[in-house]
């Protein structure tokens, strides 16, 4: 895994000493709230409903065991024993005090972790794959170029103060798990005809109040000219995305009123400039960090190991765990062990102390000390050995993290909605909570199969409402919450945005409105359909008709 | 005739807090002064947003509360969280102490 050079270093400690006197000056009024403001967001502290709230990058979503043990001891030192990871890969702390965020800060430093692009009008943190460099599917490892995009765009002088912010993200596979189409820029990496991997370019995704799914810029760009290329996007972004209305700054706004052929020709005249400037990136670089993200010493096993299906064959729960939480790992003998944070009625994405703690010690016995967290809100072992995989969902189990849910109906995302979010229109996690529990039978599970709800406490969705099989808008009207469902929304390399179904359902209507849905799809699906595509073949109607009747 | 009272965050730890009688900010929203009508609440907001306020709290304004026996109750369910903690942890916030 990738690790600090110096510069890196320098730059965290800096930082963390800077924000430490703004926050003095702050307490001390010789600065105003309105000119701490964007400092503070820019280290990532934000202010919620009930007290600030600490947002901390993760880049890629890839963690070592001391970097998520770090974050099990924040928790707990800094805050109320738990975290809630996000849908960017990134975690959350909701009850830091302002004088005590620099020591946090430090502590995170020390780990060489920051809060660094998790706010305000820059390139934020990067996304990726979950399974990066163990994925069976996988042309190539993403991360590295990740990192280098990291490195780009970290302080990027020009690229501070852009018309609003900025999200990249990044699949080395064919079968996206990264939603790279609803992104600002998203990365496909594939081959061209010639044999060479590089990446198809798609720019103008995105969720929010205006939804997009991101339209192809180019077909093909190399890895020596991804640099340069993401560059004249994002100069051409710069320069001509509007700024008179918050709401229309975005990207995605920039290219669905010129569109993207206009788009397209504005880029590659910039980009025609810079090509050949410092931001080519030669074989020899790349090489570079290819190799920190080089594989971890795998044994080399048979694939098949006979204590792994007999403890199967002996527990149910083991092999319930292992049909949804356990994917195919491209290492014969190995395994992909996803940590489900959803326990049924729990809430999505919350992990205490002792849990991060827990997770971190079985990456380390078991993983190679390696780590992941999902966008959808989970995490994920990587590198299991198969023979290790009962052992690993023991100890998960005893602590509440051995869910056999993973993609299936309990398997929700929620933003935190208005239980903690200053902007949520309304509550977000007791939905997902009654939801689980409505569906939390697990052979009903199975019998639904994939299936993915997605809620959003409000117009911003933070939880991917647009791309849910079925998404759920939380809504205010007239000071009661409501909440409007869109069905037929897709995140993977089949993205699409889910449609409205209609009239929004009070709180108390609204899981038997999902139930319905649920139970008409049983009636009227064929042999082998998800959710989603009996909804495809089907389109709206059946479906509204369940919801509203002659309404 | 509408009632309301003024809320902010606390600047040191982003608590919520509501402006007394004695104008100093509470966390119990009963200590809260009540203002009824537009004047009596343009005027509490005001005295609220006063620039040495900057260095005890953060973001004043306004709510709507219903006075229902001996507690002020704020008629948006948003503002019932803020007086309270999250619905999904009851252990935490105040409706905890």
């Amino acid at each position: 895994m990738y690790r600090y050079d110096d510069f890196d270093r320098q730059l965290v400690h800096e930082r963390t000493e800077q924000f430490r006197e703004q926050v003095k000056r702050r307490l001390a009024g010789d600065i105003t709230e309105e000119q701490f403001r964007p400092l503070r967001l820019m280290n990532g502290v934000y202010l919620q409903l009930h007290a600030y709230m600490l947002r901390v990058a993760v880049p890629y979503g890839t963690l070592r065991a001391d970097q998520l043990r770090q974050l099990g001891m924040i928790a707990r030192v800094y805050d109320k024993g738990y975290g809630h990871f996000t849908t960017r890969q990134n975690i959350q702390y909701n009850w830091p005090k302002l004088d005590e965020i620099p020591d946090a800060l430090l502590d995170l430093a020390k780990v060489e972790m920051h809060a660094i692009q998790t706010s305000g009008n820059c390139i934020r943190n990067t996304t990726t794959d979950q399974y990066a460099g163990a994925a069976a599917d996988e042309i190539e490892d993403p991360r590295p170029y990740c990192e280098l995009i990291r490195q780009w765009s970290t302080f990027h002088p020009e690229f501070t103060y852009l018309p609003r912010k900025f999200k990249i993200a990044v699949t080395g596979s064919p079968n996206d798990r990264a939603a790279v189409k609803v992104h600002d820029i998203g990365l496909r990496m594939h081959q061209n005809d010639a044999g060479e991997t590089g990446f198809e370019v798609m720019v103008g995704g995105g969720l929010g109040r205006t939804p997009f799914v991101g339209k192809t810029i180019r077909d093909f760009i190399g890895k020596n000219d991804l640099f340069s290329y993401l560059e004249a996007i994002l100069r051409v972004y710069n320069r001509f995305g509007r700024r008179d209305n918050k709401y229309k700054a975005r990207i995605k706004i920039l290219v669905h009123e010129e569109g993207i052929d206009k788009i397209r020709e504005l880029v590659e005249e910039e980009w025609a400039q810079i090509k050949d400037g410092s931001l080519r990136v030669d074989d020899a670089e790349i090489a570079h960090y290819i190799e920190q993200f080089a594989p971890p010493a795998f044994e080399a096993l048979f694939d098949d190991d006979a204590d792994f299906e007999r403890h199967k064959s002996e527990n149910r729960r083991f092999a319930n765990w292992v049909r949804s939480n356990v994917i195919e790992h491209k290492q014969s003998g190995y395994a992909i062990a996803n940590v489900s944070l959803k326990p049924i009625g729990g809430i999505p994405g919350d992990a205490t102390d002792t849990q991060m703690e827990l997770v971190a010690d079985l990456s380390e016995k078991y993983s190679f000390g390696d780590v992941r967290v999902t966008h959808e809100q989970n995490l994920v072992l990587p590198h299991v050995k198969k023979a290790d995989l009962f052992a690993v969902w023991s100890e998960l189990d005893k602590a509440n993290l051995g869910t056999a849910n993973l993609g299936y109906v309990t398997d929700i995302i929620s933003c935190p909605g208005l239980d903690y979010c200053a902007l949520a229109t309304a509550r977000s996690i007791p939905l997902s909570q009654r939801i689980s529990e409505r569906f939390g039978d697990l052979d009903r599970q199975h019998d639904i199969g994939e299936l993915k709800i997605k809620i959003s406490g409000c117009i911003n969705a933070c939880g991917h409402h647009h791309v849910g099989h079925i998404g759920i808008l939380g809504l205010d009207k007239r000071g009661k919450e409501f909440y409007q469902i869109t069905l037929g929304g897709d995140a993977s390399q089949d993205a699409s945005i889910g449609k409205i179904a209609g009239a929004g359902f009070s709180e108390a209507e609204v899981v038997d409105a999902i139930e319905s849905l649920v139970t008409k799809y049983i009636d009227i699906r064929e042999s082998g359909e998800r959710f989603i595509d009996t909804y495809r073949r089907v389109g709206m109607d059946p479906f509204k008709e369940v919801l509203y009747g002659d309404r | 005739m509408s009632l309301q009272v003024v809320t902010a965050n606390r600047l040191e730890d982003g608590l919520v807090v509501f402006l007394t009688s004695d104008g100093i900010w509470s966390e119990n929203i009963n200590d809260a002064r009540i203002a009824d009508g537009k004047e009596a609440a343009d005027a509490l907001l005001a005295e609220a947003s006063a620039p040495e306020l900057d260095i005890v709290i953060v973001g004043p304004y306004l709510i709507d509360v219903e006075q229902q026996g001996a507690d002020i109750v704020p008629t948006k369910y948003r503002e019932v969280l803020r007086t309270k903690g999250p619905s999904v942890r009851e252990d935490l916030g105040y409706q905890a102490v």
